[in-house]
């Protein structure tokens, strides 16, 4: 393969490698070895924690032998990055916190193991901010990631080694999760595809919880119809997941080729608020206009709770942190403090040296709002202005298929110059907060760049389980733009 | 109503995480800044409005009573920071 | 006894172990007394990335219990997490319900010497169990096993609505006898299947409001409730009187000393910070299960016992024997099938040969070596004549040791009575003739001879003549 070759391939969507993979003009040996060696030329991102060669180059021969003994199916051999919030057996599983360093888990995530069954082999796991709790790649145990764009921006976050991994075209796909914006504003960062299913499709089992009525896992790809053919393999119902929704596998490509005209896109006034800073807003705007042009038709709609989302997630998501953190005690697994005097002070010293600042933030105001005499000002409240803002979605939804908007209000900011102020770190998530609350599917897609040639994300929304005809509605963008088949300068 | 240094204390001790009196007067500050932006969410009237702890509703689904699982022991050690006789360690439990 | 100036008041929250296979969040067994940690699966053990899924085992358990106490089943109750850190709990939480739990209400009756009292149940809710921590010395630390984490625990929670050590223990005994009747829990307080925490306060006599009052924690046996509730309501007695205050707080019972001490007070009591879990969903229960299990509740106790003594007519003493477990007149209820209309005869044999059997041989009823089908087939050659009571015994050792039904071990050992008049008589008359002597006695007047010569023609007869034929007969020939 010459060099020319290899960088094209790299660049391959998932459906051009599925191509090439089955007419056995490339092999999964031959994947996976590409994209090591980029992996490796491009560790200065950090953008991956843990890299076996040994363990994938072994699942690439195993999907190689599959596809010899006549097995087909679109992800046979197609390479993937997992991060390091799904537990795996082959790789270290740590979720970026000094706390589960070293941390090998007995058994797969159920998103793993579908993908893997689906012949998809593993190149790693990738970094994020720790247990998913960050806006920026900051908060990681294991260094920040950098964006491939500028390496001086953040990449973005909390999954912000997936969407590194991917705008550098290390890995065609990376596996990602988003609970208040997670998936969204990282992929608008860093210019690529990034897609939030409905709450409760993808199995949560395996997956390091960060706030369990808000985690949802997704993808990180270079298009929309990647992430349909990758997320129509990961949707599958889950017996040991009582939140999972137990509904019949969908093919998420079914309306990749359906037209958007007619299509009623929702535009929330809300949204285009003086926050917004003009850079994102014009190529936002400008995205809007695309649509009309191809026939879709805009709709004003108003969500005026969605402003309160952001109060509410930083309730609800540190409730629920506060206590699923807790096992992180160092009695069965994970970091121990190596001096202590007692019983509770080798918990609080483990866990002082466990866990990073931003965690133990999360941890302090979740135990602070369910603390007795709280409760009801704090938690229920915040539960019930929580169903205000789905209700307004659920509203919406009357008189429109789809909300259109931005992801973030403005694009990567830099290192450092939010890291001190929590509040102006947990305000970049003001657009996605909403979409999470309600537990509805919403992805982002690139449209643009804006300030520094740093990316703009267009930000998508469906009613519940309509991800086929979000993810339709993107993939007709991206046929009509090539926004998505940007790549950063030196990948 | 702005936080004090006990509170945090407090958490932090509820929290289990022991935490220095220079960071707790640096996270008081910061905990407060968060609750002043919390405080806006509290002045939206939800009476009568039923709480929303899943997004989709629904009901919990039920295992039947089956022995599914089998000895684990020996994986769950390899993680452990210290076992003995296929015990976890801990520092003495003084009930 | 009664103190004339105090009244005391307890409340009962009593954790009973549900008989399920699994645990009531994991696949993994509940057996007891496994090696340490074998029976703690992923969930168990709380590794990052599991979930719970509820176990119907569990629930279907508690709606038994909530339809043998006349309590409501809610149709729709919250799993809630209670939030705190001890090495014997994994999570960091304990799965339990809050606000809504499955059961509300009810009650149980007691009877506390011949006084009958209804005490009014608050609630049963389910939950998990910790696991345990052993002392034993690891050089200097403590080992955790995690086997029982997850254990299914019904706890049920009466009102204060004890007024002594008597009722407390009679209303737990009452309790205890109930959940294994149901079979919900195999009740065994050995191993912490059935443990109770006693809330205990005092009040002046006469006092409306209640006293400040202390939880005892653990107590896992009849005696240790009965002496820790007498030595609280000593020791805060005491503690008034002298002027001092009740603390509240929870407190241990040691039984060496016979004495309970402080294990902490409220200053530095939890908070729990309860929440509804979010990785469960609201249980719904609908009528159709409810139905259903309804329909396959066994009579109670006491409803048992009243047709014992109203339909077949035996006594409330024999009654009361019979409903000391579910076996026992599960026992009867098969004999008497198979042998309508000898209730009294039945359960004669029941409490009588076969109980007196057991306790010397320390088997189980369920283990016994006579079914009650076999029981009840010794029992009808008895009240067909085939047997006299005497015989029947001999014939039920043979069964015990394994000889047989009854009809074998008769036909092996030619048992068989001897009820033919013919036969009888010319036995009687051979008697008559060969001891005069005994009757003229007996025409004397002397009621002995009379025996003699009974015991003759049985000895004649290889004890096998019917005895009662044989005294009908020889008054005819004599008078």
């Amino acid at each position: 393969m010459s060099v020319d070759g290899s960088t094209g391939l790299a660049r391959a969507s998932v459906a051009e490698l599925a191509r090439l993979l089955a007419a056995k003009e490339v092999s999964a040996v031959d994947l996976a070895t590409l994209f090591l060696g980029r992996i490796d030329a491009h560790r200065d991102l950090n953008a991956f924690l843990d890299v076996r060669p040994e363990a994938t180059l072994a699942q690439a021969r195993d999907a190689d032998r599959r596809r010899a003994a006549g097995e087909t199916g679109p992800l046979l051999g197609v390479p993937l990055a997992h991060k390091d919030i799904f537990v795996t057996r082959d790789w270290a599983s740590t979720a970026a916190s000094r706390m589960l360093k070293g941390y090998m888990s007995p058994f797969d995530a159920t998103v793993v193991e579908q993908l893997a069954a689906a012949g998809m082999v593993c190149l790693g796991k990738v970094n994020c901010d720790e247990f998913a709790m960050g806006s920026s790649n900051e908060n990681s145990a294991y260094g920040p990631v950098l964006n491939p764009w500028d390496k001086g921006a953040v990449p973005g976050g909390s999954s912000g080694g997936s969407s590194a991994a991917v705008a550098a075209r290390i890995a065609p796909v990376a596996t990602a999760t988003d609970t208040g914006g997670s998936i969204r504003e990282p992929a608008a960062f860093t210019g690529i595809t990034g897609t939030k299913p409905t709450y409760g499709r993808p199995s949560r089992w395996g997956m390091i919880a960060f706030a369990s009525s808000l985690d949802t896992a997704g993808l990180m790809t270079v298009s929309a119809e990647d992430a349909a053919i990758v997320l129509s393999a990961m949707m599958g119902f889950d017996p040991r997941d009582s939140t999972s929704v137990d509904r019949p596998p969908e093919d998420c490509t079914r309306d990749l080729q359906r037209p958007v005209k007619g299509l009623r896109i929702g535009v929330p006034k809300e949204f285009f608020g003086p926050g917004l800073s003009p850079d994102v807003e014009q190529s936002v705007r400008a995205a809007l206009d695309v649509y009309r042009g191809l026939g879709a038709e805009l709709v004003e709609i108003s969500l005026p709770n969605a402003a309160l989302g952001i109060p509410v997630y930083y309730v609800v998501a540190p409730a629920e942190c506060s206590s699923n953190l807790s096992r992180f005690d160092g009695v069965r697994y994970g970091h121990r403090a190596s001096e202590y005097r007692d019983l509770e002070d080798m918990i609080s010293r483990s866990r002082a040296e466990g866990l990073g600042p931003e965690p133990k933030r999360r941890i302090l105001i979740g135990t602070y709002v369910l603390s007795h005499g709280y409760y009801d000002a704090y938690y229920l409240k915040a539960q019930q202005v929580r169903r205000l803002i789905a209700d307004e979605f659920r509203r919406a939804f009357e008189t429109c298929d789809v909300i259109a908007g931005p992801v973030t209000s403005t694009v990567a900011f830099g290192f450092g110059e939010k890291a001190a102020d929590p509040v102006s770190m947990y305000l970049a998530d003001l657009y996605t907060v909403p979409g999470s609350l309600a537990g509805i599917p919403s992805m982002s897609i690139p449209c643009g760049f804006g300030d520094k040639g740093r990316p703009v994300g267009l930000q998508l929304m469906a009613d519940y389980f309509q991800e086929a005809r979000m993810l339709g509605a993107a993939h007709q963008y991206q046929l009509a733009t090539d926004w998505h088949r940007q790549v950063p300068a030196g990948f | 109503m702005p936080l004090e240094i006990d509170d945090v204390a407090r958490m932090a001790q509820l929290a289990r995480i022991r935490i220095s009196d220079d960071e707790a007067s640096r996270t008081l500050a910061q905990l407060n800044d968060i609750f002043a932006m919390i405080e806006q969410m509290r002045a939206v009237d939800t009476e009568g409005i039923e709480p929303m702890n899943h997004p989709l509703g629904g009901h919990q689904r039920l295992r039947e009573d089956l022995v599914t699982e089998h000895d684990r022991r020996e994986a769950a050690m390899r993680n452990a920071p210290e076992h003995q006789d296929g015990l976890f360690l801990v520092p003495r439990v003084i009930e | 006894m009664a103190n004339p100036n105090w009244e005391v008041v307890i409340g009962l929250e009593t954790h009973a172990q549900l008989s399920t296979q699994s645990k009531i969040f994991s696949g993994a067994p509940t057996a007891f007394g496994a090696e340490p940690n074998s029976q703690a699966s992923l969930v168990d053990l709380a590794l990052p990335g599991v979930l719970p899924v509820l176990n119907r085992g569990a629930v279907e358990r508690a709606i038994r219990f909530g339809l043998s106490v006349g309590a409501t089943v809610n149709r729709r109750s919250i799993f809630a997490r209670k939030n705190y850190f001890y090495p014997d709990l994994p999570k960091g939480y304990q799965i339990s319900q809050y606000e809504i739990p499955v059961v509300s209400g009810g009650g149980l009756t007691i009877d506390v010497g011949g006084v009958e009292k209804y005490v009014r149940l608050t609630r049963a809710h389910l939950e998990e169990d910790a696991g345990k921590s052993l002392h034993e010395d690891f050089h200097g630390m403590s080992g955790i096993d995690l086997n029982r984490a997850g254990t299914p625990l019904l706890e049920i929670v009466s009102e204060p609505d004890m007024r002594s050590s008597a009722e407390a223990v009679a209303y737990a005994k009452k309790l205890h006898e109930l959940v294994q009747w149901i079979g919900i829990c195999d009740g065994n307080m050995q191993e912490g299947s059935f443990r109770c925490d006693a809330n205990v306060s005092v009040r002046r006599r006469g006092t409306e409001t209640f006293g400040t009052r202390c939880e005892i924690k653990n107590l896992n046996s009849f005696r240790f409730l009965e002496q820790a509730i007498e030595y609280e309501v000593e020791r805060q007695i005491e503690l008034i009187e002298g002027g001092g205050r009740v603390v509240q707080e929870t407190r241990l019972f040691d039984p060496d000393r016979v004495e309970t001490r402080t294990m902490r007070s409220k200053e530095d009591a939890q908070d729990y910070r309860y929440f509804p879990d979010p990785d469960l969903l609201p249980l719904v229960i609908d009528d159709a299960w409810i139905d259903r299990v309804r329909a396959e509740m066994p009579a109670l106790p006491e409803a048992q016992r009243a047709r014992l003594v109203e339909v077949h007519g035996l006594s409330v003493q024999d009654a009361q024997a019979l409903t000391a477990s579910r076996a026992t007149v599960d026992y009867f209820e098969a004999m008497l099938a198979a042998l309508p209309g000898e209730a009294k005869l039945c359960a004669n044999w029941l409490m009588g040969e076969l109980s007196a059997r057991l306790n010397r041989e320390q088997v189980d009823l369920a283990r016994a070596p006579i079914d009650a089908p076999q029981l009840a087939a010794l029992l009808r050659r008895i009240t067909d004549g085939t047997l006299s009571g005497k015989m029947a015994k001999d014939v039920f050792d043979a069964m015990w040791n394994g000889e047989g039904t009854a009809d074998a071990v008769i036909a092996a050992r030619g048992l068989a009575q001897i009820s033919d008049a013919g036969a009888i008589a010319a036995i009687v008359d051979e008697v008559i003739a060969a001891n005069p002597k005994s009757v003229e006695e007996f025409r004397a007047g002397k009621d002995k001879a009379f025996n003699a010569l009974v015991g003759q023609v049985m000895k004649a007869s290889k004890g096998k003549a019917n005895p009662q034929q044989v005294t009908d007969l020889l008054r005819a020939r004599l008078g």
